[in-house]
């Protein structure tokens, strides 16, 4: 039976498409068969972070109303042999996903696929309670700011009432805090809030901390996963942040300011 | 370090304040998401009864629904009297 995790925020803009998208590649670089489906309808953009943007025939909404089947729709990464991406309509507006659509299609991949990542739009209208609704678990991408805080804790609150897990009395979503754009540097001199004020005030576990990085803007750039450059630190954060998804105990990193060497605070960098 | 650092780094750094600011009103807005949805209006209509008699602000009245089992709710209601100075 797949596992169904969906990233969401409430807020937009702090990360859920990059972290979807590397987390997703991690769990298939596992050898798990997983699919990311973007949720984001209207606003497509996990196609491009994937790098796929050119390869997209058929989407979502498509398979939905029955104009093309899964197979047709689906884009097989090129760099993963696990790992396919369902994307989301550009075309149609965001009422055009139904709860018994979205649940058949699911259904079909849970047949096939060991994890489906549902990459959530922002806000909490149609879309987004649509991305949430069937998960068994769900990634809270937050931003150390206040209204990124505040929105999450919105979302966790959907999360418990909202979902369909809720509505049949099962279990409740398992909840997973993913900070991102982290500066430890900021948090030091006492301008960010650090992982402890976000952790004390949403009280989730913590998944995982992806450090503020250049190498997020130049992966999207290229339109590749960040989690693909092992290089870089938030490359290196998030195939953390992905073991722990899986069970494994890792140790936090980049949690704190990386002490500079003498030829480092003389030539920078 | 100048004199202006000097007396900037004395200041209250904002991460704090942040961290309060959002412990208060995520507290009240969990608090609101578990409760009726009659609540607002019937901390409008209280507040409007006890105004017919004191003269207090918006924020000096706080009310609250807590569920303490499955039968049992209590309505808290909380008024900051002004301080009588006549």
């Amino acid at each position: 039976m797949a596992k169904i995790i969906v990233v969401t925020s409430g807020k937009g803009g702090v990360g859920k498409t990059t972290s979807s998208a590397a987390i997703g590649t991690g769990i298939a670089m596992r050898g798990f068969k997983t699919v990311i489906i973007d949720f984001d309808i209207g606003l497509r953009n996990l196609d491009l972070i994937m790098g796929c943007e050119r390869r997209v025939v058929y989407d979502f909404v498509n398979v939905i109303n029955g104009e093309a089947n899964l197979k047709q729709a689906l884009i097989k990464d090129k760099r993963i042999d696990t790992l396919f991406i369902l994307p989301a309509s550009q075309t149609r507006d965001k009422d055009a996903l139904s709860k018994e659509g979205v649940e058949r299609i699911l259904n079909e991949l849970a047949e096939e696929f060991d994890y489906i990542i549902c990459d959530s739009p922002a806000g909490i209208e149609s879309g987004a309670m649509m991305a949430l609704y069937f998960a068994d678990e769900a990634v809270v991408v937050t931003n150390p700011e206040v209204s990124s805080v505040r929105d999450s804790d919105r979302i966790l609150g959907m999360l418990s009432s909202k979902s369909r897990r809720a509505e049949q009395g099962l279990p409740g979503i398992k909840e997973h805090l993913l900070l991102t754009r982290y500066n430890p540097e900021r948090v030091v001199k006492g301008e960010m809030l650090s992982v402890e004020d976000v952790g004390d005030i949403l009280a989730i576990k913590l998944l995982g901390v992806i450090p503020e990085s250049q190498a997020v803007l130049n992966a999207s750039n290229s339109g590749t996963p960040v989690i693909l450059d092992e290089e870089s630190d938030a490359g290196q954060a998030y195939l953390d942040t992905v073991a722990r998804l899986l069970g494994e105990d890792v140790p936090f990193r980049f949690l704190n300011v990386e002490k500079k060497g003498l030829l480092k605070r003389i030539f920078g960098g | 370090m100048s004199l202006l650092d000097y007396f900037r780094s004395t200041k209250k750094n904002t991460a704090s304040t942040a961290k309060e600011r959002l412990q208060i009103i995520v507290a009240h807005e969990r608090n609101r998401r578990n409760s009726p949805d009659y609540l607002p209006q019937l901390e409008r209509d209280i507040l409007a009864v006890i105004r017919k008699y004191v003269d207090i602000a918006d924020d000096q009245v706080s009310v609250s629904l807590e569920k303490s089992s499955d039968e049992l709710s209590v309505l808290e209601l909380n008024v900051t009297f002004p301080d009588d100075k006549k």
